[in-house]
């Protein structure tokens, strides 16, 4: 099981990144920030796999504060007026 | 455990392939972008480290709140941006060429020492259990370097005071930030109510932990300050003016606080900044939870910037 | 112990197929609002699924509420990083 869920987390780590593509192609600012929000997400998922996988201590509390501070960024840039 | 092996230089390489494209890219705001994801693989490779605590610092600081801070900026200097012509390339070769060998040279020098390195790590852990603290990075943080946390701290409130220092003389004392926009967006007020609840319980939680396991003052400190930023942004509380009394009053006393017991520390034990061991963990706790008041606030006022607007 | 392992298995696996879809969406979909609409499956299903897969490979009741809540608590930022994010591509800032 560890194997597996292992492998799972550097499969999503591996697709979020290539995801990180719309941060070179753009066209727009906002599509990269999607792009960073698609690697938030993942980056949670792939926390979540890696620290049940190998009982790291802490995975799932970082996990918790990535959730909570997750739209911070995505508020920042709208708010700064950003995507106009 | 081949298939750790790649994960781990999964992350190596996405580490590395990310600084390199962060540092490539023409424009500030991609390479802000790229900044908020490099913190987030960053907090995965030091899990693996088996660090938690930078972990959890690298997610909330790093990522969390210093990225937030980036993106506002770059946004802000995107009209003042001008497409500055790339340096030459002999010298992009040589910059290359030099940060390439000081890594090298880093690299050769962990993997080729033969033996142990020198450590104190096996009599610092030994005194911990005196201090009450089941983590290892807190009681280090709070007790052996405990006028490095106290200093932090302080670079903290001078940054603080350095952000302040911008403002228009007429604006002294008065409410950071441009004027607040009328809320219009419902989502956004909908989060900025039910989501600081929730922080906070976490926040406490993650101080509260941070004696036994990965978490602490700092790490709280910026979820709560997130938190307030988010009521800010979200138009449902302003920013408050900076000459009011409790800003100065939460902005100070944490590092008071630290100071006050190192100073009674000459008094009872043995000098600066020690502590008597009967009560030193209520003590440590009852520092550590001033102190992320202090952080809390001076974290989310550094955000909201200087002053722009009279009281 | 064995159907806990199957469900994980699967669950897991269909997650890690919505965070793939969530990935070429963003990459190959034309324009902003349709990469929006990839993201969020990611987001809801991916991240849900792996969250649900997980749970019974956890030893305590904390811990799966832990799971359970970042799960929620990223429910919450996504749903409003959407709205937002929509809004801002409708008032002409993306294209």
């Amino acid at each position: 099981m560890t194997e597996f869920l292992l492998a799972a987390s550097v499969f999503i780590l591996l697709m979020v990144a290539v995801g990180l593509l719309r941060v070179l192609r753009g066209p727009a600012d906002i599509d990269r920030m999607m792009a960073a929000q698609l690697l938030g997400t993942g980056g949670i998922a792939a926390l979540l796999l890696l620290g049940t996988a190998t009982a790291l201590p802490g995975a799932v509390d970082v996990a918790l504060t990535l959730a909570l501070l997750a739209a911070f960024a995505a508020v920042m840039f709208v708010h700064s007026g950003g995507s106009s | 455990m081949s298939l750790a092996l790649l994960a781990d230089a999964a992350l190596v390489l996405l580490v590395l392939g990310l600084a390199f494209w962060i540092n490539a890219a023409s424009r500030a705001f991609p390479a802000v972008v790229g900044y908020v994801a490099f913190g987030l693989l960053l907090a995965l490779a030091w899990l693996r480290l088996s660090a938690g605590d930078v972990a959890m610092t690298e997610a909330a600081v790093g990522s969390g709140v210093t990225g937030a801070v980036l993106i506002a900026a770059s946004v802000r200097l995107r009209s003042a941006e001008t497409e500055a012509p790339p340096p030459a390339l002999p010298l992009r070769l040589l910059a290359l060429l030099l940060s390439g060998l000081v890594t090298a040279a880093l690299a050769g020098l962990v993997l080729w020492t033969t033996g142990p390195a020198p450590s104190l790590a096996d009599q610092a852990v030994q005194h911990l259990p005196g201090l009450g603290m089941g983590n290892a990075v807190t009681g280090v943080l709070i007790a052996y370097r405990a006028l490095d946390t106290l200093l932090e701290k302080v670079v903290l409130l001078l940054a603080l005071m350095g952000i302040w220092s911008l403002a228009k003389d007429r604006y002294w004392g008065g409410i950071p930030g441009p004027s607040r926009i009328q809320p219009t967006n419902g989502a956004l007020i909908l989060l900025a109510r039910l989501l600081p609840p929730i922080g906070i319980v976490v926040a406490v939680y993650i101080l509260w932990v941070g004696a036994t396991d990965p978490g602490g003052a700092f790490q709280g400190g910026a979820i709560l300050a997130a938190m307030w930023l988010l009521v800010m942004l979200a138009g449902l509380r302003d920013a408050p003016a900076i000459s009011r009394p409790w800003v100065r009053l939460c902005v100070t006393v944490g590092p008071a606080a630290f100071i006050a017991v190192g100073l009674t520390g000459f008094a009872l034990p043995n000098g600066f900044l020690s502590y008597p061991d009967s009560i030193a963990k209520p003590l440590i706790i009852a520092v550590e939870s001033v102190l992320t008041l202090s952080i809390a606030v001076i974290l989310g006022l550094l955000v909201a910037g200087p002053p722009e607007r009279q009281p | 112990m064995l159907v806990g392992n199957i469900a994980t298995v699967v669950l897991v696996s269909l997650g890690a197929v919505f965070f793939l879809a969530g990935t070429v969406g963003l990459l190959r979909f034309p324009d902003s609002m349709t990469r929006l609409h990839a993201l969020t499956k990611a987001d809801n299903l991916g991240l849900g699924l792996v969250v649900l897969g997980l749970l019974p490979q956890v030893d305590s009741v904390l811990a799966a509420l832990k799971l359970v809540a970042v799960w929620v608590l990223t429910q919450l930022a996504g749903a409003t990083v959407t709205q937002l994010v929509a809004r801002a591509v409708w008032r002409g800032g993306g294209s």
